[in-house]
């Protein structure tokens, strides 16, 4: 008799004990689909009113009743998309370009080194950072147009760079920090020189953290809006997102909704590359294994 | 290969705490040599200064002859093992083991015939296209020192190189050092806390203690001789007992009772004018359970009855922990300041307890008093209040 219970007890603990995670699964996966819905819902209504038909716009459905490439073709038919996407592109990477190879150099000083007046250095940066932009576009507009750098490229990449860099030195330092400080000893034993330790060794281990540091930067160019729209005046410099606040409907009347939802749709397609392609590359503990058994 | 000599090497900071203190020593050609200390003895510091890691201070360092105090650790030809073994994690074994040669412009053959005869010699073939995150710790410690050997160095420095591996696997590890040195005769210094590895692995070892080089000597010289408390309690597992003890005429006072000191040892001792308060060492394997002396070894010794609070059988050993009383009004300043610092975890109180390593023949019983004898020949007598070795 107990021989059979016995194992009878044994299952319903053991059915007892997965039916409270499973529960709590359901719950989980419910909330995260409503999280993604709500996140996802206004991009996919930017996307379905890109491929509406422009008789159909404003039908008010949130699905495309007759599906069009109207919008897209209409914003790549003229150099008014065109030329502000190349501008976009060009100004983003040659930004982040710059200021991922300074803010690295400095990061790696700031995190090695020891040197008088380190800290005011990193406060002053992050206080540059955290300046209202608002206040300063007007002063940067009578500049630039002294100079000659109104309505140019390094006329934005100039701003851009101010106000990148010190947040890239601010999170690359922190990726230096935790590079053990034992591999850098070693690299020097081993008869490295200062900069192959760093073109060796250290920069390697800091991939992930340049690339973190490389998409922020760029995103912030690409997103760019302020000083994008105040700082030119033509095509010449004036990157995509200024641009589709300069588009026009096919008359006086008519309201380019179609042409910007495109548009925006298209400006994404680049942030979402750009990621994918640097996530791959963030591998959390890259640096496993270098210490400790 | 090469010799390396210290010269009064002191290490200051800018605040001006000293972490080495002038350190002299004459490292042989093809020695291994063992610098030990608890933590904070400096014995890393000097390493590193040796490894041009740290600036030196003040004094000389000479590397086969040649002064090296301004010379950079890439232009000084040491190779060096970390305690966290410090292998570069994006590169293979084989990348990592060969980095040292790449750098210096090494021909490709070369490199791969060196690595390839590294590799053998640690057993490291099937793991040379592997990263280090997939490696063991036993087998990140080997190619770290794969990456030491490959170089051909004037010397090798180990920083703790066995401390982040698993008891066992440190023994084996530890031989293999051990072994490893004994074939490519490559002058070493080897740092660590741990006093049995460097009983086991140096040829010298040299005990450093606040900065302050203490002794340097074979094992069998600093077990036997010890010049100090300090050395006398960090050597030996387990480590010494000590009690304070007063000396009148030929008599030992102590609260083992009064003994007769051997005639060699008072000899000594009045070349020394030795003062009256000592402190006495005696090593746990110097007692014996007196029912197992014969009556010639009886003689040499003295017999105490004691009460063993706890009896731990080793299966080879039995140890014997039992309290003695801390005599009233000794000075103890230097034994509690030593006894801290080695951790051999005697509390300030009333009484000590002292650990006797018996024979497992032994009938002694937990509780139950009996008759302990112990070799008066073997006793180190300390000055109490400099704790400096007397009659040595």
């Amino acid at each position: 008799m107990t021989a059979v219970a016995a194992p009878a007890v044994a299952a319903a603990a053991t059915t007892a004990g997965p039916a409270m995670p499973a529960r709590r699964k359901t719950g989980w996966a419910v909330a995260n689909l409503i999280t993604v819905a709500w996140t996802l819902f206004p991009i996919w209504w930017l996307v379905a009113l890109s491929f509406k038909d422009p008789a159909t716009l404003t039908d008010g459905s949130f699905w495309p009743i007759k599906w069009s490439w109207t919008n897209y073709s209409g914003i790549f038919h003229t150099s008014a998309f065109i030329r502000p996407l190349i501008n976009s592109i060009g100004i983003g990477l040659i930004t982040t370009a710059i200021s991922v190879l300074l803010a690295t150099m400095a990061a790696y000083a700031i995190a090695r080194l020891n040197f008088p007046g380190k800290g005011l250095l990193i406060g002053m940066s992050l206080l540059i950072a955290m300046f209202p932009q608002i206040s300063l576009v007007n002063p940067m507009f009578n500049i630039e147009r002294q100079i000659g750098l109104f309505n140019t490229w390094p006329g934005l990449i100039i701003p851009y760079l101010a106000f990148s860099l010190p947040l890239a030195i601010y999170t690359l330092s922190a990726f230096f920090r935790e590079i053990p400080w034992d591999l850098e000893k070693a690299a020097k034993v081993d008869g490295a020189s200062q900069r192959q330790i760093f073109t060796d060794v250290i920069a390697p281990l800091a991939i992930p953290g340049i690339a973190t540091t490389a998409i922020l930067v760029f995103m912030f160019c690409w997103n760019e809006f302020l000083f994008a729209i105040s700082l030119t005046s033509t095509n010449a410099a004036r990157t995509a997102p200024a641009a589709m606040g300069f588009f026009t409907g096919v008359s006086q009347f008519t309201f380019p909704i179609g042409s910007i939802a495109a548009a925006a749709a298209i400006i994404t397609i680049p942030i979402v590359i750009f990621v994918m392609i640097f996530q791959r590359r963030i591998v959390a503990g890259l640096t496993s294994g270098a210490v400790k058994g | 290969m090469a010799t390396i000599s210290l010269e009064n090497v002191t290490k200051r900071y800018p605040d001006g705490t000293e972490a080495v203190r002038g350190l002299n020593l004459d490292i042989a050609d093809g020695e291994f040599i063992v610098f030990v200390g608890p933590s904070g003895c400096g014995k890393s510091t000097a390493l590193n200064m040796i490894a041009g890691l740290e600036d030196i201070s003040a004094g000389e360092l000479r590397i086969d002859g040649k002064v090296v105090n301004q010379l950079s650790p890439k232009d000084r030809d040491i190779a060096m093992v970390f305690q966290t073994y410090a292998l570069y994690p994006h590169m293979t074994v084989r990348q990592n083991m060969s980095f040292p040669l790449r750098i210096s412009h090494m021909p490709q053959e070369e490199i791969d015939r060196r690595v390839a005869e590294a590799a053998e010699l640690l057993e490291l073939n099937e793991q040379l296209d592997r990263k280090p995150a997939n490696l063991s710790g036993g087998q990140r410690q080997r190619v770290a020192m794969g990456r030491a050997i490959v170089r051909n160095p004037h010397a090798f420095l180990m920083d703790e190189p066995l401390s982040n591996l698993d008891a066992k696997l440190r023994g084996q590890m530890r031989t293999s050092i051990a072994r490893l040195q004994k074939r490519l005769m490559v002058t070493t210094v080897y740092v660590t806390h741990d006093q049995t590895e460097a009983m086991t692995l140096g040829d010298r070892i040299m005990v450093l203690r606040l900065g302050q080089m203490q002794q340097v000597g074979t094992p069998q010289e600093l077990y036997e001789y010890p010049a100090n408390l300090f050395v006398a309690g960090f050597i030996g597992s387990p480590s010494m007992n000590f009690m304070p003890g007063q000396i009148a005429g030929s008599m030992l006072k102590w609260p083992l009772g009064d003994v007769w000191l051997p005639a060699e040892t008072m000899h000594r001792l009045g070349q020394e004018k030795a003062p009256r308060d000592v402190i006495v060492g005696i090593r746990p394997e110097e007692f014996e359970d007196a029912s197992l002396v014969d009556s010639a070894k009886r003689e040499r010794g003295a017999i105490v009855n004691v009460k063993a609070e706890v009896l731990e059988s080793m299966g080879s050993d039995v140890f014997a922990y039992f309290p003695v009383p801390k005599p009233q009004g000794a000075q103890l300043a230097e034994l509690e300041r030593v006894t801290e610092e080695v951790g051999s975890g005697d509390a300030p109180g009333a009484s000590s307890t002292f650990v006797a390593r018996l024979d497992p023949a032994t009938r002694a019983r937990e509780g139950t008093p009996f008759d302990l004898w112990f070799d008066t020949h073997k006793l180190h007598l300390f000055d109490a209040s400099t704790g400096k070795v007397l009659g040595r």
